[in-house]
């Protein structure tokens, strides 16, 4: 009966946080990558919903798109007999291929730490690195490295003030994905914060596929490998053979 | 005009590959080289994965040398013959390459060895080739008649061979062994190795150098197109759509590479493939003694 009672509670005070909720949409749930493909501009847009007034406290939001996530090996150079080689390496268990946060203000007046650790949001916390070799010292400089690397190409992003919010309702914001974007599916979440707690998230999911020549040729590589390797070798002979005889004809 | 890639998933400018492949190809109609040591370091350059960028570079340099070798042909300066010889020894050496490359890989320094070896190889076959070809230039400009040395340790082992080419009566032995250590070499680095079968055709060999560059195209297709093969077998990383750009300029740029050979000395032809072998090397024995930007690197995998 107590334990029954302990549920019921907890429930009223899950409601009670759930009194504001997040309704978004996205300009596209699905991204085709083509032969000329040269990046995509994502819209993320939506409104706070309520059943009750509004309540007290600062309302901010947080918006993530994550990338499919893939062990990495970071190394780092040192100087060997005078020449640099690669000498430490440790393995990051999962880094997202692209990571990008927008938030309505400064990350650190919107978020408390404990609702990031918790959701994984900033981008040091959305790559996990459980264990360094303990022949490496300073593991952390290669986590900042990783962050570091990605971020100088655009992988890696953190928009500060990025997000819109209009009216304590209407929410926007605009991410511009890369032309170099890995296949896969794509997180996209939605942090409702007041007070710097997160009261509601919001997940919904982009697909991003090669299409047409671009899927052909990628499973084609994968499924047929030996053909594959035929096919792209004739393809050299003939076109060397075919400009050495384009040539010919040039000249006559 | 941007083009993505569908292997290396990444987005390149369609005439930044065009004009590589270009590059590459006129220097491999003109000298006779491949051009695998020039485009696969110009690959890592512009955002392709290693692992792509040698699997593709070396389909690229099949089509070249297709290319290159029929205009070759018609000129009949190609010694098939010595062509097949040296190729047996490649294929052989290639394997064992392929081996040795595991084996490297294993003890996680591949990287440094290859870029090792780029710096030696280059170096010396550089450095030998500048001093030879700038000798001979000196000569010519004085008029003496260049003496072939004729009589090598190579003229005095067996199974001996007509290369009515080549203008040689030779053993089989040197040439096997050739191009069995640029077959090595070649899987090692992975390029065609032209740039060290054309100083060793003309320095060990013998051989005259106007058969020397068809010859040396016609046993890196063999040699590349193997390669080629093997790579998208085990690895799948061919990536079909860089080369077909990459392709595109090469073809044109060997025909062009290859008239402009014509019309060059054959001493000029070497002076400038020597200035140009040791540029690269000097360049990567820069990257190696210089302290980098950027002390890390990122690397797909956990393996």
């Amino acid at each position: 009966m107590k334990a029954l009672l302990t549920t019921l509670l907890l429930l009223l005070a899950g409601h009670a946080l759930a009194q504001e909720s997040v309704v978004a949409g996205l300009s596209q749930d699905r991204i085709d990558i083509t032969a000329n493909f040269d990046g995509s501009d994502l819209i993320i847009y939506g409104a706070v919903k309520r059943e009750a007034p509004v309540p007290q406290g600062a309302l901010d939001v947080i918006i993530t798109v994550e990338g499919p996530s893939e062990p990495e090996r970071v190394r780092r150079k040192s100087r060997v007999f005078g020449i640099w080689i690669n000498t430490d390496v440790v393995v990051i268990d999962q880094a997202p291929s692209f990571y990008a946060v927008a938030t309505t203000g400064p990350f650190s007046q919107v978020v408390s730490d404990t609702d990031d650790l918790r959701n994984s949001i900033s981008i040091p916390r959305a790559i996990r690195s459980v264990g360094a070799p303990q022949t490496v010292d300073k593991a952390q400089d290669f986590t900042d490295a990783l962050i570091r690397l990605r971020s100088a190409k655009g992988f890696y992003r953190m928009s500060e003030g990025g997000v819109r919010l209009t009216d304590q309702t209407l929410f926007r914001t605009d991410v511009d994905l890369p032309a170099n974007l890995v296949e896969g599916n794509y997180k996209t979440r939605i942090f409702l914060l007041r007070d710097k707690k997160v009261v509601n998230l919001y997940e919904k999911t982009i697909f991003v596929r090669k299409v047409g020549l671009e899927r052909w040729l990628f499973r084609l590589a994968h499924q047929q490998p030996a053909l594959y390797g035929l096919l792209a070798l004739a393809i050299a002979a003939f076109a060397g053979w075919a400009a050495s005889a384009g040539f010919k004809l040039l000249r006559n | 005009m941007q083009i993505y890639l569908p292997i290396a998933e990444v987005s390149v400018n369609a005439f930044l590959l065009f004009g590589l492949g270009g590059i590459v190809g006129l220097l491999s109609g003109m000298f006779g080289v491949g051009g695998g040591f020039l485009i696969t370091p110009l690959l890592f350059f512009i955002g392709v994965p290693p692992v792509v960028a040698v699997a593709t570079g070396a389909n690229q340099v099949v089509a070249s040398s297709v290319s290159g070798v029929l205009v070759h042909l018609k000129r009949k300066t190609v010694d098939i013959r010595m062509g097949t010889v040296l190729m047996v020894g490649g294929m052989i050496g290639s394997a064992a390459g392929i081996w040795l490359f595991n084996v490297l890989s294993r003890l996680g320094q591949i990287d440094l060895t290859v870029q090792l070896s780029y710096v030696v190889f280059l170096g010396i076959v550089g450095t030998m080739m500048l001093q030879e070809s700038l000798r001979s230039l000196r000569r010519a400009r004085n008029a003496v008649p260049v003496k072939r040395s004729q009589h090598l340790w190579v003229h005095k082992l067996p199974l001996k061979v007509k290369f009515r080419t080549s203008g040689l009566y030779i053993s089989v032995i040197p040439p096997l062994l050739v191009g069995f250590g640029v077959g090595v070499l070649a899987a090692v680095m992975g390029v065609g190795g032209g740039f060290i079968m054309v100083p060793a055709m003309i320095y060990l060999l013998g051989m005259p150098t106007k058969v020397v560059i068809g010859t040396s195209l016609f046993q890196i297709i063999f040699v590349t197109a193997f390669t080629t093969f093997m790579h998208a077998l085990t690895n799948q990383s061919v990536d079909m759509m860089l080369a077909l750009m990459l392709i595109l300029g090469g073809v044109i740029g060997a025909q062009i590479g290859a008239q402009l050979a014509l019309k060059l000395k054959a001493e000029q032809l070497r002076v400038l493939l020597a200035l140009l072998v040791l540029s690269v090397a000097v360049k990567l024995a820069f990257d190696l003694l210089v302290e980098p930007n950027e002390l890390f690197s990122v690397a797909a995998g956990a393996a």
